[in-house]
């Protein structure tokens, strides 16, 4: 195993936050801030990353973070890199040069997706220095996993459970990383807890491009998914390895990296693996949704040329 | 130096004088102006502020709490359904104690729709841990600006502050001005010097949540933060008195004006520009020999409690003209008024009138009318006099059914 090169002799997120075990979101932000380093200033939406990382007086962070309100972390950001484009220009003392701090966004789906997208695509439409980053874990997690505009199909939520009239979500997922690429940015990428290193290389290489940014981080959720809190690296690594959830990298708005998949597997391995897909194997209709599901599946591996 | 200026063009100039750091902005009629005059500044290289073109007000205030959250000075300017936009930055602002000022050309809020002017707008933020100054004419809303400065940013203050000029009765109005200029604004205006910022290299964590044992106590201090205000204000205009020569209410912490009040029977309280015309029937009373008055509060919040039971508690019947209503329940400056007065045990009847709303002129026979019926109840018990508010005037014939069903 070659050296670590984001290894840091400190934690920049400390140990004692109050995630849940297996989260994947936290584990995200531990690769971010190793990959970020010290001289950054991280903006936060309302969210559970959020709340688990900074109950008064508590903080878990080793980098400058700011929350405001669920809806506004990019535009907070937007904000702060702009201060600092002012202090530059106006020779303020006390304040570090802008081209020396990372200005990043960590933000959950339901603020990346919904709540925040004004948000989000007015930073992206006006050139913030801003490296936007959505910790993907297909619901609203912090109110209690309910559906949002990320969730799946057949995915059961607390607003969209199964029952007799319903197979879960409804809605197709919504391709966030096209509509950020659309803005004309010239990175986007989309990476997994479950390979660490690509991660963290994405959010260095996102970092030395100047504008907005947009990478999305697939982070298993055991409590709203359903599986057991061991078992959430294994299912991000499943969600690629099935084709629903793709890594890749688009550079001025061409796919040029995709993570490429050997034997790909069916996705009934990665819908079997969490209970937010139990009612699809317990009803006949539930078939139908896995055909759709693999599909979804099949147009990314042919799409993007996953199969190896 | 003296100019003939518009409302927005004297706050356009009063921001190029505070020279902020950032400035995001979005429009809306009829505060459009004051950021068009102001990205014209930038254009021409006179202020090299950073200036957004944001894609809303939402962002607006969101990112001038971003800048302001990194040490930077701000400003940005809305009213109406623009600030209803802000309202949930601006509330989250006054709890993370970071200072923004905003010029608001007050105008009404929907529905119906209006574009037209009056203080429905701010008096709905009134909660929020705001200071609201309210200008008169196009002097003070320019002067305003620099309080607003001078008072939002003080370490002990560190709250956002709404500098309100009425709605194109001020911000499209011309008038005569003394301008400040950068260089003579610094003398009253010190740089910021902000409390904390995000400095990476000293890493602080803003905006954590509070649990049930913190948050009341957190809330508290921005309550004693808006109260402190009141002190800070009245030093502001001292200052202010010392270096312009312009007065504010300087005997009365630069929080209440008075015109003709001090041996006044029938004492009107307005806010912003219909003051002008006030004074205006005020003197026609005067020359017949009536004594009546003018109490202007120029802050709502921090309300100015013991500075208008002072003013007021000589005398005999008190109308509060508004243009705001609580629905359901009179008028906001009403409501508080008699909170103050009574609270106190000056017992002086109050009469709540609700008048100019989205621009609905408020004609001198309107303030005659008032003061007629105000004298009527010249030394009465409050509890003798019909407590309700009059709309005034209110058009029977629009409305289904009697007025009063």
């Amino acid at each position: 195993m070659t050296e670590d090169k984001f290894k840091r002799d400190e934690d920049l997120f400390c140990p004692g936050h109050r995630a849940c075990p297996g989260c994947g979101a936290a584990l995200a932000s531990k690769l971010v801030t190793e990959a970020t380093g010290p001289q950054t200033i991280l903006s936060m939406p309302t969210g559970c990353m959020e709340v688990t990382t900074t109950p008064y007086p508590e903080s878990a962070w080793g980098v400058s973070w700011i929350h405001n309100i669920f809806e506004n972390a990019a535009s907070v950001a937007g904000g702060v890199e702009t201060a600092y484009r002012a202090f530059d220009k106006r020779d303020k003392k006390g304040y570090m040069d802008h081209d020396d701090v990372n200005f990043v966004v960590m933000a959950g789906d339901g603020a990346t997706f919904d709540i925040g997208i004004r948000s989000l695509s007015g930073m992206m439409e006006r050139g913030h220095d801003v490296l936007y980053i959505c910790y993907d874990n297909e619901a609203y997690m912090n109110t209690g996993i309910q559906r949002s505009s990320s969730t799946p199909i057949g995915a059961a939520t607390t607003t969209s459970p199964a029952g007799e009239e319903s197979l879960g979500e409804d809605i197709h997922k919504k391709d966030m990383p096209s509509i950020a690429a659309a803005h004309g940015l010239e990175y986007v990428a989309t990476a997994s807890v479950a390979y660490p290193e690509d991660f963290k290389n994405k959010v260095e290489k996102a970092l030395e491009i100047e504008g907005p940014k947009y990478i999305q981080v697939f982070a298993p959720c055991p409590r709203g998914w359903r599986h057991d809190s061991r078992n959430s690296v294994e299912i991000a690594r499943l969600a690629v390895q099935t084709g629903m959830y793709p890594i890749y990298e688009m550079e001025d708005g061409e796919i040029t990296n995709v993570k490429e998949v050997k034997d790909r597997k069916p996705v009934e391995d990665y819908l079997k693996a969490q209970g937010r897909f139990k009612h699809l194997f317990e009803k006949d209709e539930g078939e139908e949704v896995i055909k759709d599901l693999q599909k979804i599946a099949d147009v990314n591996a042919e799409e993007l040329g996953i199969d190896k | 130096m003296e100019k003939m200026l518009t409302g927005y063009d004297a706050v356009a100039e009063a921001v190029k004088a505070c020279n902020p750091d950032v400035i995001p902005a979005y429009p809306i009629t009829p505060q459009t102006d004051i950021v068009e005059k102001i990205s014209e500044m930038v254009a021409d290289g006179e202020l090299t502020s950073e200036y957004v073109r944001v894609d809303s007000e939402f962002n607006a205030a969101s990112t001038a709490l971003g800048a302001s959250a990194a040490g930077a000075r701000i400003f940005t300017a809305t009213c109406s359904q623009g600030l209803k936009l802000m309202s949930e930055p601006l509330f989250s602002a006054s709890g993370m104690r970071l200072p923004l000022v905003l010029g608001i050309a007050n105008r009404s809020l929907s529905a119906p729709l209006s574009i037209w002017g009056d203080h429905t707008d701010t008096f709905a933020e009134r909660d929020g841990g705001m200071i609201q100054f309210y200008a008169e004419d196009v002097q003070e809303a320019m002067d305003n600006i620099a309080l607003a400065y001078r008072v939002a940013e003080d370490k002990e203050i560190s709250l956002p502050a709404l500098s309100c000029l009425d709605g194109f009765i001020l911000t499209h109005v011309q008038e005569k001005v003394d301008a400040f200029t950068e260089k003579e604004i610094k003398e009253f205006l010190p740089e910021r010097d902000p409390v904390h910022t995000l400095d990476p290299s000293d890493p602080t964590t803003m905006g954590a949540y509070a649990r049930p044992e913190h948050w009341t106590e957190t809330r508290y201090e921005v309550h004693k933060a808006v109260k402190r205000a009141k002190d800070k204000i009245g030093e502001a205009v001292e200052d202010f008195a010392d270096i312009f020569d312009r007065e504010y209410g300087l005997e009365h912490s630069g929080l209440v004006e008075t015109y003709r009040s001090e041996d006044a029977d029938v004492i009107i309280v307005a806010l912003g520009s219909v003051c002008g015309t006030i004074r205006y029937v005020i003197d026609e009373y005067r020359d017949k020999g009536e004594k009546v008055g003018l109490v202007r509060p120029r802050v709502y919040r921090p309300f100015p409690k013991e500075e208008l039971n002072k003013v007021l508690e000589d005398a005999e019947a008190i109308a509060v003209m508004e243009k705001d209503v609580s629905l359901g329940y009179q008028g906001g400056l009403a409501i508080d008024l008699k909170s103050s007065l009574y609270s106190n045990g000056t017992m002086i009847p109050v009469l709540n009138y609700i008048v100019g709303l989205a621009g609905r002129d408020v004609t001198k026979d309107n303030i005659r009318k008032v003061v007629e019926e105000t004298k009527d109840v010249r030394g009465k018990d409050p509890r003798d006099v019909e407590e309700e508010e009059r709309w005034e005037p209110l058009r029977d014939e629009l409305l289904s059914g009697d007025k009063d069903d």
